[in-house]
């Protein structure tokens, strides 16, 4: 029997320490979840969402709880790219995180220039593209409706990029149109696709709105089977609901190569830490098997 | 003004998600106080800091509670004390829990009150079930040689944490009710004022509801005094993760800033939050 070395993950070309990452504006600033554990044990630290300029966020209330979800429209409030990487960035990689910073953007122009920013700053060690924020309109973003405004979005990012900095396109649960979606934005140069973000939806006052958590859990598992089918080189990183270590385990067996936790955090913080320790332990297992 | 003669104390330690265990459960008023062995929680306790419970199976989003006291409990070593009001499917929940029932606490959340640096005059504003995290502070502040006076108000009788707790923890007491069931009939915001006076406060903490912590913050403002206010705001993650319980403030820079209600406060200085902006 050899001893197994650490269950390493390749993504996008980064090597990770494990399949587990946090999805964007779940994880606070990092610093809120740092203090349930080292943010070095994830696979990556996924920021939330960031902007050109800051935003305060919208109106109250910004998330409801409903059935099995919540229906959630913060404004994706952030500090703008020029603090956050001044202050933000910084601190994270200190911690040892393996940072993937999420941009929003309302033009191709603020994209492009995102992008820009993102790649003089060292330690960046991908990008990814939120293509799906389910009231973009309603909160000035780039609408992303059809593939093509998609893939728009993700050629602006990558042209600006130096290389070395892979870029994952966030897309939306949408089971008709993700295959679709994914291929388009592979084309354009994406290094891996993220299935899974928060449906449309609306707040009870009917301000547009998205739905998480695990009320859509079993769209995400849907949309990444078909793009698994469709496409068998994309990588694929599951998203929408995953709460627990067999909630993670199906994602990957149905051809995900990493996982993002993120309402499930909002619950427990604790919870993306101890789903890697459990995969590890997976992965620690196939190991000993392959290797005995 | 001068620097301010409040600070915070120093080296915070992280909080904890621990599963806890109720201990014990007691009906007083229109409250349940439930006592919950927490472990690592009760050492970490400051007064104005809270601890989130997960309520149920499916709901996704905290619920809040202030911590009210800490104790040891045979057996237990120290143990957490909390104030439920049933108002809601998850406030309901926690009353109806059976002792021995688990639940995972975190805890303790959020900035606490500041303390005074000298041995001043402090007047304590609580109402209802809020009025919680005051008993420990009025403690904290007597060890520090402050003079301690409470204002514990609410709708009637059945609403106010014990006034004769209260008549322990300070030197004097006013009790407020809108019906006048006990003490003045009024609101927090009819006393405030002539409180503060007859107490020449230097500092006044407040916790309740925004319309009387802005009462409160006013008052202060006008007589001199500095206050600390603890707000309450709806919250889904309670740990500073989800950016969805924003409350307008001021910076220190003068700039208006929304700060998250979980983890920058929920004690604010009076002075830097915009009231009229507070979602109510
Ligand atoms: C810092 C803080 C300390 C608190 N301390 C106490 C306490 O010591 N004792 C006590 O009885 N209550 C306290 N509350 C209020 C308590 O958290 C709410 O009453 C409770 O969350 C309502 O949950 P529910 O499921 O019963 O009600 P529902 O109305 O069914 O709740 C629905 C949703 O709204 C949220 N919500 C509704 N009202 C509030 C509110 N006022 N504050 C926060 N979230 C709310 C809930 O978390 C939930 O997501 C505190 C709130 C905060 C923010
Ligand atoms: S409730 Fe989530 S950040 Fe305050």
């Amino acid at each position: 029997m050899t001893v197994a070395g650490p269950p390493n993950v390749e993504l996008a070309g980064l090597t990770l320490v494990g399949p587990v990452l946090t999805a964007a504006g779940c994880g606070g600033t990092g610093r809120e979840l740092a203090a349930y554990g080292p943010l070095d044990r994830l696979g990556a630290f996924v920021t939330r969402s960031i902007s050109l300029n800051a935003r305060p966020g919208g109106a109250l209330p910004r998330i409801v709880e409903t059935p099995s979800g919540l229906v959630h429209a913060t404004g994706l409030p952030n500090p703008g790219i020029d603090q956050f990487l001044a202050t933000e960035l910084p601190w994270l990689l200190q911690e040892g995180a393996r940072v993937i910073v999420s941009i929003v953007g309302s033009s191709l122009g603020e994209y492009a220039e995102l992008a820009r920013r993102l790649g003089r700053a060292p330690g960046v060690s991908a990008i990814e593209v939120n293509l799906s924020s389910p009231d973009a309109m309603g909160s000035g973003f780039f609408d992303v409706r059809e593939p093509f405004h998609a893939a728009g979005a993700v050629s602006a990012v990558q042209r600006d990029l130096p290389r070395g900095v892979p870029v994952l396109a966030k897309l939306r649960p949408d089971v008709l149109r993700v295959v679709e979606t994914a291929r388009t934005v592979l084309d354009a140069g994406a290094a891996a696709v993220v299935v899974g973000n928060a449906l449309p939806a609306a707040l009870p006052d009917g301000r547009p709105a998205g739905l998480s958590g695990p009320a859509v859990r079993p769209l995400s598992l849907r949309c990444v089977t078909e793009v698994r089918g469709a496409l068998p080189d994309a990588q694929i990183v599951g998203a929408g609901g995953i709460s627990t270590t067999d909630d993670a385990r199906s994602f990957l067996a149905a051809g995900a190569v990493a996982v993002q936790i993120g309402t499930a955090l909002l619950h427990d913080p604790t919870s993306a830490a101890r789903i890697a320790a459990e995969l590890a332990v997976d992965a620690a297992h196939d190991q000993e098997r392959i290797s005995s | 003004m001068t620097t301010a003669p409040v600070v915070q104390a120093a080296g915070r330690l992280a909080p904890l998600h621990v599963r806890g265990e109720l201990l014990a459960a007691r009906r007083v008023g229109a409250y349940h106080h439930l006592t919950l062995a927490a472990p690592g929680i009760p050492a970490r306790f400051r007064p104005g800091t809270f601890v989130a419970l997960s309520v149920g199976e499916t709901h996704l989003a905290r619920r809040a509670f202030w911590i009210h006291q800490v104790k040891p409990m045979g057996g237990y070593g120290a143990t957490i004390q909390i104030v439920v009001a049933p108002v809601g499917v998850g406030t309901r929940w926690l009353a109806d829990l059976g002792v021995g029932a688990t639940l995972e606490v975190t805890g303790p959340l959020g900035r606490p009150f500041a303390l005074p640096k000298e041995p001043v005059s402090c007047v304590l504003i609580g109402e209802e079930y809020a009025a919680a995290p005051l008993f420990p502070l009025a403690e904290r502040l007597r060890e520090r040689g402050c003079r301690v006076s409470m204002v514990v108000a609410g709708r009637d009788e059945a609403h106010l944490l014990s006034t004769l707790e209260a008549k322990r923890s300070a030197r004097s007491v006013t009790v407020v009710t809108r019906d006048g069931s006990i003490g003045h009939k009024g609101e927090v915001a009819d006393v405030v004022a002539d409180v503060l006076r007859r107490e020449e406060a230097a500092v006044v903490y407040g916790v309740g509801t925004v319309p009387s912590l802005h009462a409160v913050a006013a008052a202060a403002e006008e007589h001199g005094a500095w206050s600390q206010t603890a707000i309450e705001q709806p919250l889904t993650c309670a740990t500073g993760l989800c950016h969805g319980c924003a409350v307008p403030v001021v910076g220190e820079d003068g700039a208006p800033r929304l700060a998250r209600a979980c983890a920058d406060g929920p004690v604010f200085r009076g002075d830097r939050v915009r009231w009229n902006e507070v979602a109510t």
